[in-house]
């Protein structure tokens, strides 16, 4: 198991927003987090990567306990995170957007690193010397990811990658998400899009009032009657 | 000719080194607000602080103050890390006005014990009178004046190359441009926030010593400008320190060239009432374009 989530509690202030989690996530699979507004899907993504406090339960990766541990120690070990919004620095350029991922743990070729990414990324190439608050909502996604993928991470948590972006963007960053993951990168996502991310993803997890309410593969929760009705609009997949 | 040749003497140079106190000072400004998000009262003392740790060193080694820029700039970094350590760290937590709050404290603290090691009376770095500099016979001005515009220009030039190229100069504009998301990326904050706190009291510092050099040493130097670096600050929009360097080198500018004879022989403004020309840009720009001449963020 790369990461192994058991028992974990979660919130702000004292205040439990997520309860009694358990999740397991292979090896080079991308899952899926899904569930109504609320359920605490971003806040379980957020305390993987120590942004919120755990109040109990424990979190290891790589059969390591990294329950406690700074976010700037989690980048180290191999684990990065694109959050919904704000998710670029707007004045600096794509090019300084892609270097500030290198900071926190800086891959041993960071010349090839890039290459790789604007392999990955081609749209960024001509936009490297543009201050990243001039792109569009799509291209800040890809300039997100390439940022959070510049430090090599063998788990990429993303929030929310869809968010607000046109249909035609929806497919490409699909697109990207397996692009990604054939470069040998876990995946860990919430997704208000479920249906698509159900398509792509080889598990899911359906959280509802911040608790585990059903698990299983993709193909599993798209035929699931309940998860059918309650959460992908009740139509056929 | 003459005419020009008096204008450039007597008011732009004086007004480019004025100017360059103020850009000076300003960037620590400016930085601090756009990393810490507080607006930092302390900064003038920090100025004051900076500039006696040279006036110690000059009665300690016989060298020329400028050589002796390290202690005051090494004084102002101990000092402002110190106070960052605790009076403001506990603090960041809070909404930022304890902080602005608490560094309106700092200032009493910083210019109490100014007094207290240095006495409250005028010191000078160099006594006597210093012969001015005279270029092909027409143009007259102080060396230090020119030492003063000279090391400026080098400096802001050292400052747009730290921030646009260094891993730090970077990471300093991320965590001012998103602060979470430069968290999530895995920076220092803390680390940026020290050097932060390592440039601005160098700078201030430097400029300490050249306002001090340029009349004398007193422990309400740095307060007395505050008001001019703050003016300087905002006319650069807050938080983009090249913005600030320009800021004060048009404050001190417009200061000095407020009190040349452009109707009649008489100063077009006294030059008691200098000082508020700075007050007067600034809530000018307050009211019209609060977010300063230039756009962007913080280069």
């Amino acid at each position: 198991m790369l990461l192994q989530v058991r028992g974990l509690t979660a919130g702000y202030g004292g205040a439990a927003i997520i309860e009694d989690i358990d999740l397991d996530l292979a090896e080079n699979e991308i899952s899926v987090i899904i569930g109504p507004n609320g359920a605490g899907k971003s806040t379980l993504l957020k305390t993987i990567f120590a942004l919120t406090k755990t109040l109990g339960g424990s979190i290891r990766f790589r059969d390591r306990e990294i329950t406690g541990l700074k976010t700037d120690q989690l980048v180290p070990l191999g684990i990065s995170a694109v959050p919904q919004s704000r998710n670029v620095f707007p004045s600096l350029t794509v090019a300084e957007n892609l270097d500030v991922g290198t900071y926190a743990h800086p891959p041993a070729d960071k010349v090839a690193v890039r290459a790789r990414i604007l392999e990955l990324f081609p749209d960024l190439r001509d936009k490297l010397n543009q201050p990243a608050g001039e792109l569009s909502g799509g291209q800040r996604q890809m300039v997100a990811m390439g940022r959070a993928l510049m430090s090599e991470p063998s788990l990429l948590l993303l929030d929310e990658p869809t968010a607000g972006l046109s249909p035609a963007y929806l497919e490409k960053i699909f697109d990207l998400l397996l692009n990604i993951r054939a470069n040998g990168v876990t995946i860990l996502m919430v997704e208000q899009n479920a249906k698509q991310a159900l398509r792509i993803a080889d598990t899911a997890h359906v959280l509802v009032n911040g608790r585990n309410f059903v698990s299983g593969t993709g193909a599993q929760l798209l035929q699931d009657d309940e998860v059918r009705r309650s959460f992908l609009g009740g139509v056929a997949p | 000719m003459s005419e020009l040749v008096g204008f450039i003497n007597l008011y732009l140079i004086p007004g480019l080194t004025i100017g360059s106190v103020y850009a000076l000072g300003a960037v620590g400004i400016s930085m601090i607000f756009g990393i810490l998000r507080f607006a930092h009262f302390a900064h003038g003392d920090l100025m004051t602080i900076g500039g006696y740790g040279v006036l110690t060193a000059v009665w300690l080694l016989p060298l020329h103050p400028l050589l002796l820029l390290p202690f005051g700039i090494a004084l102002a970094i101990v000092s402002a890390l110190a106070v960052d350590r605790f009076f403001y760290q506990p603090l960041r937590q809070l909404p930022t006005i304890y902080t602005v709050i608490a560094s309106f404290g700092v200032a009493l603290i910083f210019r109490s014990l100014t007094q207290l090691f240095w006495s409250s009376g005028n010191q000078v770095f160099i006594p006597g009178v210093r012969p001015p500099v005279i270029l092909f016979d027409t143009f007259r001005f102080s060396a230090l004046h020119a030492q003063v515009i000279v090391l400026t220009i080098i400096i802001a030039i050292l400052l747009h190359l730290f921030l646009s190229r260094s891993q730090m100069g970077r990471s300093m504009r991320a965590v001012a441009d998103e602060p979470e998301l430069a968290a999530v990326a895995g920076l220092d904050t803390e680390k940026v926030v020290r050097w932060t706190w390592i440039i601005g009291a160098s700078l201030a510092a430097i400029a300490g010593v050249f306002a001090g050099m340029d009349t004398s040493m007193h422990p309400n130097l740095g307060w007395n400008l505050l008001l001019p670096m703050f003016a300087a600050a905002i006319l650069g929009g807050i938080g983009k320190p090249m913005g600030a360097m320009a800021g004060g080198l048009i404050i001190g500018l417009a200061e000095e060239l407020a009190t040349y004879p452009w109707i009649g022989s008489d100063p077009f403004i006294s030059p008691s009432y200098k000082s508020a020309v700075a007050f007067t840009i600034m809530v000018v720009l307050l009211i019209f374009r609060p977010q300063g001449l230039f756009k962007g963020r913080l280069l």
